[in-house]
């Protein structure tokens, strides 16, 4: 059971955060420090490409808002890429479909970053 | 006691799980539930409901755990709902301390909001000697 993150740059300043495997209890610190490093090295546009995550529950979800939370005060932003019913099922219940831009793919979520 | 319930606890079979309350360990209680639930006619969606709702509850524990006792899982198949029981060591006076962390409260929260939105019922109660215990029922659509 575990979480492989792998970041890369793209277009811009933008970052992508790729993720695979299960976001749980125990595997979101890592997903969280991924995400806080690129936060401290003024990274603000991030996609997090959820396309290989077979499982996410509230404290993968707590990394996510805490990581766009973040950026916003820097005037960034956090798109994810999810097409997989059951995860998205999740952000809609907690009505997260909301706050964040969900989108199928990667080109399209790296257009709408501000 | 009357028939029916007489001959529905009849019919039920109790798996009794206990982890030590440490992150590492939720991922075997979610595979525990899952495996419990596939013998009762629920989809494969439903599986996946009971499966996150059990997660939560177990992060839940884990995250008020007040030290180095076990979580207690109790799975009651019944032939129409599987009845999950979970307990943990927090009490009032640590729950206290945990509430003090926003932060860690606020992830709790949203957990419990994702259980009442996948199960039918849920029922959580902090015992101030004893503990917490949330009970959460999913009924099998006939």
């Amino acid at each position: 059971m575990d979480i492989k993150v792998n970041v890369r740059e793209s277009e811009g300043d933008a970052y992508v955060v790729e993720l695979a495997g299960e976001i749980d209890v125990y595997t979101s610190p890592k997903v969280k420090d991924a995400i806080t490093e690129l936060i401290d090295q003024g990274h603000y546009n991030l996609v997090i490409n959820l396309e290989k995550v077979r499982y996410i529950d509230s404290t993968g979800l707590g990394v996510l808002i805490g990581g766009l939370k973040r950026v916003r005060e820097h005037g960034g932003s956090v798109n994810l890429v999810c097409t997989n019913p059951q995860i998205k099922k999740i952000f809609d219940i907690t009505g997260l479909v909301k706050i964040f831009g969900i989108f199928d793919d990667e080109p399209s979520a790296m257009k709408a970053l501000v | 006691m009357n028939e029916h319930a007489r001959q529905a606890l009849d019919d039920s079979s109790f798996v009794e799980l206990r982890i030590p309350a440490e992150a590492e360990w939720a991922a075997v209680a979610r595979l525990t539930v899952a495996a419990v639930a596939s013998r009762l006619d629920f989809s494969l969606d439903e599986i996946d409901d009971v499966k996150l709702a059990v997660a939560e509850a177990c992060t839940h524990a884990i995250q008020r755990s007040s030290g180095n006792q076990p979580i207690e899982l109790i799975f009651e198949a019944r032939p129409d709902a599987i009845v999950v029981t979970v307990r943990d060591s927090s009490t009032a006076s640590h729950l206290e301390s945990v509430e003090e962390e926003g932060d860690e409260n606020h992830i709790g929260g949203l957990g419990l909001f994702i259980i009442r939105s996948l199960m039918d019922e849920v029922d959580f109660r902090v015992d101030t000697r004893r503990g917490g215990e949330l009970t959460m029922l999913k009924r099998v659509l006939t």
